[in-house]
């Protein structure tokens, strides 16, 4: 495997893994046998790598789901669904990149998917603008979910953003009221609804696909109020307490799992979806399909129900009750 | 500026130097306020009289929740909802718990928003108002509560709800939990509006991030008072994040009535007449 890209905490393991490969070639060509030395470097290889990621930071975990091999809503799509038909435009402004959408089938059920989509490479992420969208990208949402709701087809969510788009166009047409409304009409949309956080969820922008029956998230994916950076720079007027912030934000997918806001934590191979994406395609595959079928199996008018409940319970304060 | 900017690590620095905003230098009198508009000198007696607004540019100081609920709500009409309801540390956030503390002893305030029940020219509504001396009004599990509680009160007893924002946004201190508020009364105002009941919000200086992205903008009525900025991003923000210049006025009040994005502009002296007009308006039918 080749590494363009490495994280620091990845290097020094990914630097003992190119040895041994190098020491596995040698032990070929020179007909020597290694193999009982290479199987315990292996071991132990394995169980450092397993130690480290056991127990990896929240700022680690930013780390990763910042990753610029991670897979994208677009990859997620061609590996989970038959047939994609992407659909574009919000009928008012523009077709925003930075949100895709479209028709797809999954395992022969037609489907809504809307998701954040980052580019890779530069070019890329300039058309898509790394991922940040625009109020007409929130109105292209509501559209495709309302289409979801006359067609009676569920809406699956991928939510991978910095966040909302901070630039002044966004801001003069209207991106706190484009986000009010995806909101809104998520919270009321009669159509089983699934969100997965694949990567980063930043702030509002993130949110905005977050209105759900079932949130799921990977397990080193971040779904957080503000970025570490942000609240660093705010609370602490200093980005290199960033790291600090991060635990305190409880963001990481393991925290707020904890907290009930996630439903469900679903697994990724040990050093992250880059690493292994087809081993994460597939799990992913699986707890999509389980949470469709349950979801399928209930009157619309319980899920509705449920949702509100969910998101009506969620707040944590104390409660004096004065007797007059 | 190119749009890789964003991305480089020496621009990076500019997002931590936060300028204070600037503000009219003029000397502070006693017994005086500065307009930070004009600069003039305002009488405190007077301005009482004006309704906090600056006689000489129109300036509408910000006010407290009790002058706002004063102004709006007619005489001992005003009963206190959900008082009972205190903010917890549930992330226990570093110096979350201190702040609060002090906050709270400043203002006299338990949160960042006061809700109740209240007669507007006669006219009952379900009434909140934020106050922006509390931690900026920012919305963290309290605020979030109170709010789907009016809703969800107005609904059961067929009010109207006239809700004051003034909020930086979410509450960072509270994370994800203050994040999912923006979720959770978004969901009550979508019930609220089912029930065909009337929901007014006056926008008032600054309203801004999760609250603009949630309750403040899903109003049937959206009315600002002149010069309030109304938001998801604030110019600060944008200007040290993408360095982009903002245009004169930019979000104020009138930039948002001309750009479509609420109803009216409503003077503050005029605020009560308006109100309770346009909820007569809309409880026409309850008469017949």
């Amino acid at each position: 495997m080749t590494y363009k890209y490495s994280l620091d905490f990845e290097k020094d393991y990914q630097e003992i893994e190119k040895k041994l490969t190098e020491l596995k070639e040698i032990a070929q060509n020179k007909q020597i046998d290694f193999s009982h030395e290479i199987a315990a470097l292996e071991a132990k290889l394995k169980e450092y790598k397993e130690k480290k990621y056991n127990t990896l930071s929240a700022w680690q975990k930013v780390k990763i789901a910042r990753h610029p091999a991670r897979p994208t809503t677009m990859d997620y799509i061609a590996a989970i669904f038959d047939e994609f038909f992407e659909l574009h435009g919000d009928r008012c402004f523009r077709d925003d990149p930075a949100i895709v959408g479209g028709l797809a089938l999954f395992n022969g059920v037609p489907v809504t998917v809307i998701g954040h989509q980052k580019g890779r490479g530069t070019s890329q992420n300039i058309k898509r603008n790394f991922g940040m969208p625009h109020p007409e990208g929130y109105r292209k949402a509501v559209r495709l979910a309302q289409q979801a709701e006359k067609f009676k087809r569920p809406v699956i969510c991928f939510i991978d953003t910095q966040g909302a788009y901070p630039g002044v166009e966004a801001e003069e047409r209207g991106q706190g009221w484009a986000i009010a409304q995806i909101l809104m009409q998520m919270s009321v949309l009669q159509s089983p609804i699934i969100s997965l956080v694949i990567g980063e969820g930043g702030s509002g922008g993130a949110l905005a696909l977050g209105v759900a029956d079932r949130v799921l998230m990977l397990s080193y994916a971040v779904y957080s109020v503000i970025s570490p950076e942000g609240c660093a720079s705010i609370l602490c007027k200093d980005v290199s307490k960033s790291s600090e912030m991060c635990e305190h934000l409880k963001m990481t997918a393991q925290d707020l799992y904890a907290m009930e806001i996630v439903d469900e934590v679903i697994p990724e191979p040990l050093e992250g979806a880059h690493i292994n994406p087809n081993q994460t395609y597939k799990i992913v595959k699986e707890k999509l399909q389980l949470h469709l079928d349950e979801l399928l199996n209930q009157k619309m008018d319980d899920i509705i129900e449920q949702r509100y409940k969910k998101l009506r319970n969620i707040g944590i304060f104390r409660e004096e009750v004065f007797i007059e | 500026m190119s749009f890789k900017d964003i991305f480089n690590p020496k621009s990076r620095k500019k997002y931590i130097t936060l300028p204070p905003p600037s503000e009219a230098s003029s000397p502070h009198i006693p017994g005086f306020e500065t307009c930070p508009q004009c600069g003039s000198h305002n009488n405190e007696e007077q301005l009482q009289k004006s309704y906090r607004v600056c006689p000489g540019c129109g300036y509408h100081y910000p006010l407290t929740a009790e002058e706002r609920i004063w102004m709006i709500a007619d005489n001992n009409s005003f009963l206190e909802l959900d008082d009972g309801l205190m903010t917890a540390d549930p992330l226990a956030f570093p110096g979350y718990a201190e702040k609060l503390a002090k906050v709270r002893e400043e203002t006299g305030l338990e949160e960042a928003i006061i809700t109740g029940k209240a007669e507007i020219n006669g006219e009952k509504v379900i009434m909140g108002v934020m106050d922006r001396r509390f931690l900026m009004g920012s919305m963290g599990s309290v605020v979030g509560e109170k709010i789907v509680r009016i809703f969800e009160t107005a609904c059961a007893e067929k009010l109207a709800v006239v809700l004051f924002t003034a909020s930086g946004g979410a509450r960072m201190q509270e994370g994800m939990l203050s994040l999912m508020q923006m979720a959770k009364t978004t969901a009550a105002v979508a019930r609220f509006h089912q029930e065909g009941l009337l929901y007014i919000s006056v926008v008032t200086d600054p309203t801004t991030g999760g609250v603009t992205a949630s309750f403040a903008t899903l109003a049937d009525i959206i009315i600002a008072e002149p010069g309030a900025l109304v938001c998801f991003t604030g110019p600060r923000v944008i200007e040290q994040t993408i360095h982009q210049k903002i245009p004169e006025g930019f979000q104020r009040a009138e930039y948002l009535l001309e750009h479509g994005m609420i109803d009216q502009i409503v003077h503050r002296k005029e605020m009560k007449q308006y109100l309770s007009k346009m909820i007569a308006l809309h409880s026409w039918s309850d008469k017949q």
